[in-house]
């Protein structure tokens, strides 16, 4: 393969407003070679990628693809440059089938030839090893199987640069390993491929170059055999970060949580959690890991008096020598507040549940508490100092108190998020993705912050979807897989294949 | 690759960009650039279609909005009226539940007004009267509110269809009145009501029988303005327009926002009806609302419910119309040629907030 340049940025900026998401980035994509595109959240991977795929158009700077000055306005454009992007949300249409997704929007005869465009899909399946039934209707597929169909879409088009944009983070570390094998058969094939990531591990692993962007800016780019997880990082971080998670041994471990058979439906009907029965310790971290959409949403609002309950009790022991008992399972959000339970919980939609976008950091701290001042009238005053505390100890970036959080970016928006909740010093503190959207070491002092209600004797039960940080992070881990605990092992000893496996059902054997 | 060089070769581009900021005095030289080129379209349209001089006819809506005393306090009691529409609006779309059925609620209110004055008000004196009327316009605007809030609270129900089918029934149960309080027999109409005795009419205050009507606009507009920004209340029924999740998750009663703000909503609406009724009219007829419930959204749109702003659009939209009906008979022309004006200097006005917030840029590709 010879080392030509199928892609050339020259000093791409793109702003937002005052928001410059890209400063002068330059970058080259060689044929035939995987090239990862590497930095944390809002350092403008995408944004960079979406310039390529026609979304967004370049303020200043140049784009060569196959050696030739571009304008690309429309994903059409893209596409007739042989520019195709598997986004991180699948654009898929889920009552039709892979094959009529796959051709959707292509001009076309008439008479649609489904039998030829079958054929045609089977044999790009075949060529580059992908596991893909043609027939098969959206819905009843898994995230893997989507992800399949969104990448066969492309190749259909003619596609021979491929960008993949966090296309691991849905995945289970065997389908990552799937993906991985076809996207080397597809560079060996001579297809030019970029993968947008932040996961290092998966750098070394399947790229031949890395190109590290930092809050917008180029940084500079590398050959994979020569990166460590180590220069990576500080490359992205800009000084060395430590990564440990300093996890202490339980103490005063005591039952605060008591989940008995519960059973949910979802307002489609859909049985979502069957038979759940766990216990939750005060003083300990229990990690609760799954393919996103396993039940991780519904069993944590469950808890939190935010769904309806099919069946089953839930428990709250107030304190373990005398023995009072709350039931969860009768009460309403409102109820747990009013009953004086601190339970903080951290929803996985932040800004559809959580928060609300439109309103100030002040107005959104008192989103919990704005009932427990007496009259009519709403006290402004302790939340403006909670929202000032907040801002000043978790470093939120914004304009002013005043910004509605929606303007604010996503890592901020969650501090915002996470910092209300642990204010309240919380006997149970539930967790969804704490650190999504988060950089590196904005995540390692969330970490911390939970390790620290930990100690403080509060029961932490975490929803994540990064098996490395669980494993270092919790004490227990228990693994939702198609509604039900399909088991909770020790994090300590426990293995990122063993939950990998007890992720898919503990059926699947790879 | 050849076909597609040649499509792209020397092609230019325009593309909005959002501004960064822009300075106050470039934001109103772009808005008054606006105005000068809508009077001047507009000048062009009036020449065009009537042949007559556009200044002339300018001025002709200037004097039939201000020219007399008397024009000046129709166009301030229209314009109340038309406020405290929008104001009582205000609350429930914020609650983002879009309620387009205040020409029903001010219908049903209206219809209280007249019930009040015809049945009660001889026999109450005139302060007692006007408390019965006010409020009985109130609990007709609240019982015509709460129905589609309970059944969007309970049911789910689209709020937007169940309202404005509720107009309809509000147009026959008018209907119905007309037949029952006709007078004098036979006209179809209701006449005007209590014409001797004037009992329930709205006294004169300060020397205008409208006074009473702005002060109690005023009134409302103040305390709808403090209860949205600082009352329990109004911070609540803001968390359930933004998502009913969150409001669930705060340990919000979502339903019983639902209920509470629809009948603040309605209330206020029904109370605009009793301005019309027993505060200017003093009839009642299936045209008493006169459209004014559907104009009231466009005012609290345009205003983004900032009360201030509501005034202004308010005042602008029933100059123009008073204005209208001046050159009507001034000039001869339809009432409608008013409406183009109006809609000229509209579009002139909504569509420059885009040049205020976005800027164009071209860009030309290489050969």
């Amino acid at each position: 393969m010879s080392e030509t340049n199928v892609i050339e940025l020259k000093n791409v900026t793109k702003r937002f407003g005052e928001v410059v998401a890209n400063d002068n980035v330059n970058l080259t994509l060689r044929k035939g070679e995987i090239l990862s595109i590497l930095g944390e959240n809002g350092s403008g991977k995408t944004t960079l990628m979406n310039m390529l795929s026609g979304i967004y158009f370049p303020d200043e700077g140049s784009i060569r693809v196959w050696g030739k000055d571009v304008l690309i306005q429309s994903p059409r454009d893209a596409f007739d440059l042989k520019i195709g992007m598997i986004h991180q949300h699948f654009k898929l249409i889920d009552i039709l089938t892979a094959a009529e997704n796959i051709i959707l929007g292509l001009d076309g005869p008439m008479r649609l030839n489904m039998k030829e465009v079958t054929t045609k899909i089977n044999e790009l399946t075949g060529k580059y090893g992908f596991d893909l039934n043609p027939a098969q209707k959206i819905y009843s597929m898994s995230v893997s199987q989507k992800q399949t169909v969104e990448i066969v879409k492309v190749l259909y088009r003619g596609a021979d640069i491929l960008i993949l944009d966090e296309p691991t983070a849905v995945l289970t570390p065997q389908e990552t390993d799937k993906l991985f094998n076809v996207l080397r058969s597809m560079r060996d094939n001579g297809k030019s491929i970029i993968i947008i990531t932040h996961k290092l591990n998966e750098v070394l692993e399947i790229s031949d170059r890395v190109s590290v962007l930092r809050k917008g800016k180029y940084i500079g780019t590398v050959d994979t055999c020569e990166a460590t997880q180590e220069s990576l990082t500080e490359m992205m971080v800009g000084e060395k970060v430590s990564l440990d998670i300093d996890r202490s041994n339980p103490e005063n471990v005591e039952r605060r949580i008591e989940v008995r058979g519960l059973n949910v439906r979802n307002n489609e009907g859909y049985h979502v959690l069957k038979d759940i029965s766990f216990t939750a310790n005060a003083g300990e971290i229990l990690g609760i890991a799954g393919i996103s959409g396993n039940g991780q949403k519904e069993l944590l609002e469950a808890i939190g008096g935010l769904q309806t309950i099919e069946s089953g009790e839930i428990l709250y022991y107030t304190k373990h020598d005398n023995n009072v008992i709350e039931k969860l399972h009768q009460m309403s959000a409102g109820d747990i507040f009013d009953l004086g339970i601190r339970l903080s919980f951290v929803p996985e939609d932040r800004l559809g549940m959580g928060l609300v976008g439109s309103m100030d950091i002040t107005d959104n701290m008192m989103i919990r508490s704005y009932n427990k001042s007496r009259g009519l009238f709403t006290d402004r005053k302790v939340p403006y100092n909670l929202a000032a505390e907040v801002v000043d100890k978790l470093d939120v970036v914004t304009p002013s108190l005043e910004t509605p959080v929606r303007r604010l970016s996503g890592g901020n928006v969650q501090k915002v998020l996470v910092g209300r909740e642990i204010a309240s010093a919380p006997r149970v503190l539930m967790v969804a993705y704490p650190v999504r959207g988060l950089d590196i070491n904005s995540s390692y002092a969330i970490y911390n912050l939970l390790n620290e209600q930990k100690r403080a004797g509060a029961c932490v039960m975490c929803v994540g979807e990064d098996l490395d940080v669980l494993l270092s992070l919790c004490d227990r881990i228990l693994v939702l897989s198609g509604g039900r605990v399909s088991g909770i092992v020790n994090a300590r000893t426990a293995t990122k294949e063993e939950v990998g496996l007890l992720m898919t059902g503990g059926k699947e054997n790879s | 690759m050849d076909k597609h060089s040649k499509k792209s070769a020397g092609r230019t581009v325009i593309h909005m960009e959002k501004r960064d900021s822009i300075s106050r005095s470039k934001a109103w030289m772009i808005r008054g650039a606006a105005v000068l080129l809508s009077l001047l379209v507009c000048a062009i349209v009036i020449i065009a279609i009537t042949k007559q001089n556009p200044l002339e006819v300018y001025a002709g809506i200037v004097s039939g909005a201000v020219g007399t005393r008397r024009r000046i306090w129709v166009t301030v009691r229209e314009t109340v009226v038309l406020l405290i529409i929008a104001v009582g609006l205000v609350p429930a779309f914020r609650m983002k539940f879009w309620n387009i059925g205040a020409e029903g609620q001010i219908l049903m209110g209206g219809a209280a007004s007249a019930a009040v004055m015809i049945y009660a008000a001889n026999k109450l004196p005139l302060p007692l009267a006007i408390l019965v009327i006010l409020a009985a316009s109130c609990a007709a605007g609240v019982l015509w509110g709460v129905i589609p809030a309970f059944f969007k609270a309970y049911f789910n129900t689209n709020e937007t269809l169940f309202t404005l089918m509720m107009n309809y029934v509000a147009t026959q149960i008018i209907n119905y009145l007309i037949c029952i309080w006709e007078n004098p027999k036979g006209s179809n109409t209701v006449g005007v009501i209590n014409s001797k005795t004037r009992a329930g009419w709205f006294p004169k205050i300060f020397g205008s029988e409208y006074c009473l009507s702005v002060f109690i606009v005023i009134l409302v507009t103040v305390l709808v303005t403090i209860y949205m920004n600082y009352s329990k209340h109004g911070y609540e029924l803001a968390v359930v327009g933004e998502s009913t999740d969150t409001a669930r998750y705060a340990g919000i009663n979502v339903k019983k926002v639902i209920l509470r703000t629809m009948c603040l909503s309605g209330a206020i609406c029904g109370l605009a009806g009793a301005l019309i009724v027993a505060g200017a009219s003093h009839t009642i007829s299936t045209s008493t609302a006169g459209g004014r419930g559907f104009t009231a959204i466009i005012v609290a749109w345009m205003s983004k419910f900032n009360p201030a702003a509501m005034v202004a659009v308010s005042v602008f939209l029933v100059f123009m119309q008073q204005g209208s009906i001046q050159i009507a008979t001034q000039f001869g022309l339809n009432e409608n040629a008013s409406d183009i004006i109006t809609g000229i200097l509209l579009f002139f006005l909504i569509g420059c907030e885009f040049f205020v917030n976005y800027k164009l840029t071209v860009y030309r590709e290489e050969a």
